[in-house]
């Protein structure tokens, strides 16, 4: 009977944490906000009451972190690292071409000589897309295959390769990320400035290279996370 | 703002673009070397206006040369509300109800001295034109002028306060004109306030002290009128920084005195009541549009806010006033007078 609650209490979690986060993506922000603080009060609630309910119950072994690490495949996590290594890459190339490139647009109109000079902001956002692509590429070649089912026939070996490439992939993505939106709002303002007074624009070039360089921190860091990596048997 | 540019990135940068294009010191210092009308073309023509002038083969007289300018900023303010999306639209349709709000006036006094509206029509701010302006000149009081035409307009929100009884007479007209627009610029202020950010920080002190100053103009002139102080409360907007205990000091007020014994209060006021030390002639109005000019400057420092869309279209009104009153000054050959227009840049 517990059980049957904790099972219905589990789906309608699920669920609501869903209807939040889709209502906060596909509404308009300030229509949401209602929608996402009643949902928002109303998942922590479930959680708390799902806690407590666990702890009654003496069920909080359903509650297992080692279960869940040691059964989901490492192939699991290497395919999110190699994922998310190459999609916030471009994520964060995307936003930061999108903020340089319409204040070169809108700049350009009444100075059309800062059209050619500001392409250069917008090779820097795409060098993050493809530090992005590169890093995939080079986790992807680390990925092995092992003959093992149980999680003592598997290894811890290929458990760590599994969590390393993931790892990378969340390095390298988010830093790529936040890499891109820098040198895009840093590559607007050089746009804008360059529109209005031409000497100003290499003196922020600087700023931008100085924003590209954590990008290219963020694959060194992953390189020496997967330099250890060997999957296999 | 991470997001500004998905919109507003383009308008953005057209707007920063054309405010390069405002005239500065120096141009302004060729215009008033100028003798006669045909110079200043010629001088206007190396500038951002090009051609303004030159096309065209009517007269060349002060009036054609004003509307040439206010055509300009029209134009321009056209592209940029064609192109945009909300908010920046809704922001931009805000920047309209103010000329909105003359244009009803000044139908309305002009129906009262039976002028044709005919006339009237060309005489309105053209960036306030809104459908029904012909029909407003057939209302006799504020509840018809309402109920008939006004309801459909983009001013009906700030009917709330201003919509009475009795028939619309001269002083009426300058009421309801001023409860409108202290309904408007509250709703403005509060539509900046929400928007948060950059944008509030500039905007908000922008509409400020647009507030503070009708507050104060409509004391300075409501002196010899039979407005009294209660009913000059009403139509101070409350947005300001005067509000609330610089209001009710300034609703007492007699005389120009303690109007400046107000101003004391305030470092910013102080500073445009106190008298120069070099007895230059600027009014009251001038010292007001120099604060203003100098708010919206600031603007230009900022990134990713609408506020640069409102400070270019009240800069370049600036620009045509200065053009303008350069024009006059050579035309009537008052060459002492010339250095009373407002720099900018």
């Amino acid at each position: 009977m517990y059980l049957l609650i904790l099972q219905f209490s589990d789906k309608f979690f699920y669920s609501s944490t869903a209807c939040t986060v889709l209502s906060r993506t596909l509404m308009h922000p300030t229509h949401a906000d209602n929608y996402e603080n009643v949902s928002i009060i109303f998942i922590l609630h479930w959680w708390c009451f799902s806690g407590i309910c666990y702890t009654i119950f003496d069920l909080g072994f359903r509650f297992d972190v080692a279960w869940f690490l040691t059964e989901t495949s490492p192939f699991m996590w290497a395919n999110l690292g190699i994922g998310l290594a190459i999609s916030l890459s471009v994520v964060g190339a995307a936003w930061g071409i999108y903020i340089t490139g319409s204040s070169i647009i809108g700049g350009g109109v009444k100075a059309p000589r800062i059209k050619t000079k500001n392409l250069v902001s917008i090779i820097f956002c795409e060098a993050v897309a493809i530090y992005g692509i590169i890093m995939a590429i080079v986790i992807s070649n680390m990925a092995e295959n092992f003959s093992g089912t149980t999680p003592e026939t598997i290894g811890a070996r290929n458990y760590q390769a599994g969590y390393s490439m993931f790892g990378a992939g969340l390095t390298v993505g988010f830093s790529n990320l936040f890499c891109g939106i820098c040198v895009g709002i840093v590559g607007s303002g050089a746009a804008l400035a360059d529109a209005q007074n031409g000497s100003l624009f290499v003196k922020i070039l600087i700023v931008e290279i100085f924003g590209s360089a954590i990008g290219l921190f963020g694959v060194i860091v992953a390189i020496l996370q997967t330099s250890k990596v060997k999957m296999g048997d | 703002d991470l997001s500004f540019n998905v919109d507003h990135g383009y308008l953005e940068g057209l707007v920063r673009g054309l405010k390069a294009g405002i005239l500065t010191r120096s141009d302004y210092h060729n215009l008033a070397q100028c003798d006669t009308l045909e110079d200043m073309k010629l001088h206007l023509q190396s500038t951002d206006y090009g051609s303004l002038l030159t096309a065209g083969n009517e007269d060349l007289t002060v009036s054609l040369l004003d509307n040439r300018l206010k055509g300009t900023i029209l134009t321009e303010f056209r592209c940029l509300r064609a192109h945009s999306l909300p908010p920046l639209s809704t922001f931009l349709d805000y920047i309209t109800y103010s000329y909105m709000i003359d244009n009803v006036v000044l139908l309305i006094t002009g129906a009262l001295k039976h002028r044709d509206v005919e006339e009237l029509l060309p005489r309105c701010h053209p960036l306030g034109t809104f459908d029904q302006m012909a029909a407003v000149g057939i209302a006799r009081t504020h509840a018809e002028l309402y109920s008939a035409i006004l309801v459909d307009t983009p001013l009906a929100p700030f009917f709330q306060d201003a919509v009475s009884e009795a028939n619309l007479d001269e002083m009426g007209a300058e009421i309801m004109r001023n409860k409108l627009y202290k309904a408007y610029l509250e709703a403005f202020y509060a539509f900046c306030w929400e928007r948060g950010g950059a944008t509030r920080d500039i905007m908000c002190p922008i509409l400020e002290f647009e507030a503070d100053r009708r507050s104060f103009i409509i004391t300075v002139n409501s002196f010899g009128t039979d407005l009294s102080g209660g009913d000059r409360r009403a139509l101070y907007p409350s947005c300001g920084r005067l509000y609330p205990e610089g209001l009710q000091l300034l609703a007492r007020a007699e005389d120009h005195e303690q109007v400046k014994a107000v101003a004391e209060y305030y470092p910013d006021y102080k500073l445009i009541f106190s008298d120069t030390e070099d007895g230059s002639s600027r009014t009251l109005e001038d010292r007001f549009f120099e604060q203003e000019v100098h708010l919206n400057t600031l603007a230009f420092l900022d990134q990713f806010h609408l506020g640069v869309f409102y400070s270019y279209i009240k800069l370049k009104e600036q620009e045509a006033r200065n053009i303008v009153w350069i024009a006059e000054c050579v035309t009537q050959r008052q060459k002492s007078k010339i250095d009373n227009y407002i720099p900018i840049f």
